[in-house]
């Protein structure tokens, strides 16, 4: 039976370009509590045993992401799960329920695991979820924690062969000597199931933290990226996969830059690019060497000195690292700004945008209690026109390439009142504060928007609100 | 959070010094202050990154990025101070202290552990800036409030050495960097390397015992944010013992503290798993005992694993 959730849809307003108007509002742990039957596998040597009744850490989500053609959307949390959402498809008997997204499938991807060997934990936690393009009526995406990649198959069932000749009807093995003739078993209609069954399992590859994998434009290979080395895997085999960048140096003393993400190009399945902690992205051609430690191009904007402090090479680690759809541009978040770069140009960024430099003057407060190394994504529209990214205060940004406009709005129930738009947020960084502005000291540093996602083609948007999921739209047709 | 209004630029600080004043005695004073205070300010910034990165020591590894990157600002710090002379004054106030408990200098992370655990029992007070590993035998506030006395101590005194000029410290003015620079990156200018060995090479006796003591110092530094892990000296191994293993690779195998609830022993810090990977390369201070230390903690994993 197709799973229900707790949904909240709230009718979208009419066609105004701009204006932002929430669309659905998951709450995450009412979705969890609904489905407990089915997917508690809880095992006992689990040291967490988590309560699926509130809201609980394990329900935070770590990441959100819409298959290529923007039908489903698939989010991963802290406890190892991922929920995948459908749209609904338009139908005439309610044209305005259209855009809304439901829960298809819910499964767990990953469980903890511990390492006896250097006693630690292995984290279930989803760091990433990247979809396949569809290529029948399955689909298929790779789900990863730490140490291990995973390729789930997603399909429908709606029909069930009976009939059988060795077993009867509730499975039993039937004797066969009372089997006296031979018929064909037939498909019968059933309800509707989805059902996640996982394919394949890349394993031991990573002896640190994966935090980025990126399907390659080929269809057949995939890279994975973890602090110090990145790994190109056939998606068909999971015994061997080829080291392509490895940064670890002979002394890990010497250890002084990280990789922090990677993706590959759109268009050229020989071409990646990987950013790292001291802000610098390297583009890599894999027709040139096998491995790629020489990169081709090296994209680095040099440091401002009169804005140096203790602080400069954290707030210029890049925390997420996005090609556009065209393949021409490359987006890059670090702690205070999101930079557009040409690929042709590697002295410096096309366009910086601030997404909040009131945080500068409280570095070291946020190293303290180390926001500081928050790492949030950043997401292109279909268009390549308009960029988003995360920030404090469940505040999210969204800055517009061509009119050089830029929106702060807010995820949150309060402000997103059913059949309201968005309404524009404002930090007030000093002096007198406006009526609707929310003053620095105000805001809340727990309340952080890491995970978004644009919908491939329309204006559709995903953001991950710790362990409530919004999604936003700007009209509906 | 720190109070609103605190200003934590600390490069716009550090320039309000050299502003020359009209009345000098006046001026040299509030420099001094203001010296002071942001060498405080630098000290807390140094004492809140150690802490932090001996704080990892939850059941799952900790990030390495932010690791590195708490690292490189303790390596930034350290590189202020050390131009400045700062470093020198509280590495010897270190050595010092460690001398008096019989220990050797290269030792000064384990023993500076070993010292403040003994002596925090004993109610001793020594200046220790360093909070290094081994909190588990002091609780984060008790490290709080002993790097405060301790900073505040160190800053007393930088703030009466701090005009002096660091004369036989570095040769070049303009953040040249010293010697031991070129042993951490060797990525990036090659130029820069050469110079700093050029450098390195000529200088006084007097210049040169400096820097010696300088490259122990970073050394005993770049243990304490390199490695995280206590290298007691150990008794001879048993050779049994040895042939058994022999042809495992103990590079695997950290310190369990929390399975043995060894209490002396350090928690993972963010490079015990790179350093043990690495604990066979070359380090000339640790490599010694590494072998011997790593067989103890296969003793130690053994015991566990047959449960006895």
């Amino acid at each position: 039976r197709t799973l229900q959730a707790a949904v909240e849809h709230w009718e979208p307003r009419c066609d105004v370009s701009g204006p932002w108007i929430p669309v659905s509002l998951f709450l995450v742990y009412k979705i969890k509590a609904q489905m407990d039957e089915e997917i508690d596998t809880r095992k006992i040597n689990n040291s967490f045993l988590r309560d699926h009744n509130y809201a609980t850490e394990a329900d935070i989500i770590s990441t959100v992401e819409f298959n290529p053609t923007g039908e489903l959307l698939a989010t991963g949390d802290k406890g190892g799960r991922v929920v995948v959402f459908q749209r609904e498809q338009e139908s005439k008997n309610q044209p305005h329920r259209r855009g809304e997204y439901n829960v298809y499938s819910t499964f767990q991807s990953h469980e903890p695991e511990f390492d006896y060997l250097k006693s630690l934990e292995i984290e279930e936690k989803i760091n990433k979820i990247r979809w396949l393009p569809q290529q029948n009526a399955a689909y298929f995406l790779l789900s990863t924690n730490d140490k291990t990649v995973k390729l789930w198959k997603v399909s429908e069932r709606d029909k069930r062969p009976e009939g059988y000749n060795l077993k009867d009807e509730e499975g039993r093995i039937r004797d066969p000597t009372t089997i006296t003739a031979l018929r064909v078993p037939v498909l019968q209609p059933m309800d509707l199931m989805v059902e996640a069954t996982p394919r394949r399992v890349f394993s031991n590859a990573h002896t640190y933290h994966i935090n980025s994998i990126s399907v390659n434009s080929d269809y057949e290979t995939y890279m994975s990226t973890d602090d110090l080395r990145i790994n190109l895997w056939n998606l068909e085999i999971t015994n061997r996969s080829f080291n392509i960048v490895d940064i670890k140096p002979a002394n890990m003393e010497m250890l002084t830059e990280v990789i922090t993400a990677a993706e590959f190009q759109p268009s050229q399945c020989n071409t990646f690019v990987y950013s790292s902690s001291k802000g610098s992205i390297r583009l890599c051609d894999m027709r040139a060497s096998a491995l790629c430690d020489n990169h081709s191009k090296l994209f680095e904007e040099p440091e401002d000195p009169s804005n140096r402090s203790f602080f400069s090479e954290i707030i210029s680690s890049i925390s997420d690292v996005k090609f556009s759809h065209s393949g021409r541009y490359l987006m890059t978040r670090d702690y205070l700004t999101v930079k557009v770069w040409d690929l042709n140009m590697e002295s410096k960024p096309l366009e910086t945008y601030q997404v909040h430099d009131y945080l500068r003057s409280k570095l070291c407060s946020l190293y303290e209690n180390d926001c500081i190394f928050d790492k949030f994504e950043c997401v292109w529209n279909g268009s390549d026109s308009v960029i988003m990214t995360g920030s404090y205060n469940n505040f999210f940004r969204m800055f517009d390439r061509n009119t050089k406009r830029d929106v702060t709005l807010e995820a949150s129930r309060e402000n997103s009142k059913p059949r309201a738009i968005l309404k524009p947020r404002k930090v007030c960084v000093g002096g007198k504060r406006r009526k609707d502005e929310i003053s620095v000291d105000s805001l809340d540093f727990s309340k952080k928007i890491l995970h978004s996602a644009w919908h491939p083609s329309e204006n559709i948007i995903a953001v991950a609100a710790t362990n409530n999921l919004y999604i936003f739209q700007d009209k509906v047709n | 959070m720190f109070p609103k209004g605190t200003k934590r630029k600390f490069s716009d600080s550090r320039e309000e010094p050299v502003a020359g004043g009209e009345d000098v005695n006046q001026s040299s004073l509030a420099a001094v202050r203001m010296l002071s205070s942001y060498s405080l300010q630098r000290q807390s910034l140094l004492d809140m990154s150690l802490i932090k990165l001996q704080l990892c020591h939850m059941l799952v590894e900790p990030n390495l990025c932010r690791s590195v990157l708490i690292a490189n600002t303790v390596r930034q710090i350290q590189e202020e101070m050390t131009q400045d002379g700062t470093w020198q004054i509280m590495t010897q106030a270190l050595s010092a202290a460690n001398a008096a408990a019989q220990c050797s200098a290269d030792r000064l992370v384990a023993t500076e552990v070993l010292c403040r655990q003994t002596e925090a029992a004993q109610g001793e007070q020594v200046p220790k800036p360093f909070p290094v590993v081994g909190s588990e035998g002091c609780p984060a506030e008790e490290v709080l409030e002993e790097e405060e006395a301790a900073a505040a101590e160190v800053g007393m005194t930088m703030s009466t050495v701090s005009p002096q000029a660091p004369t036989s410290y570095l040769p070049g003015t303009f953040g040249m960097d010293p010697c031991w620079e070129e042993e951490e990156t060797g990525e990036d200018d090659d130029d820069d390397e050469e110079e700093d060995s050029e450098e390195c090479g000529s200088g006084s006796e007097g210049e040169e015992r400096e820097r010696d003591s300088l490259v122990e110092d970073t050394r005993t530094a770049e243990q304490v944010f390199g490695t995280f892990e206590i290298k007691n000296p150990a008794p001879s191994p048993d050779p049994a013992l040895e042939e058994l293993f022999s042809d495992v690779d103990a590079s695997y195998y950290d310190l369990d503290t929390v399975l043995t609830g060894m209490q002396s022993v350090p928690k993972m810090g963010p490079y015990d798993l790179l350093e043990s990977l690495s604990s066979h390369g070359p380090s000339p201070l640790s490599s010694s005992t590494s072998c011997r230390s790593d067989l103890n903690e296969l003793d130690h994993i053994m015991e566990i694993i047959v449960g006895s």
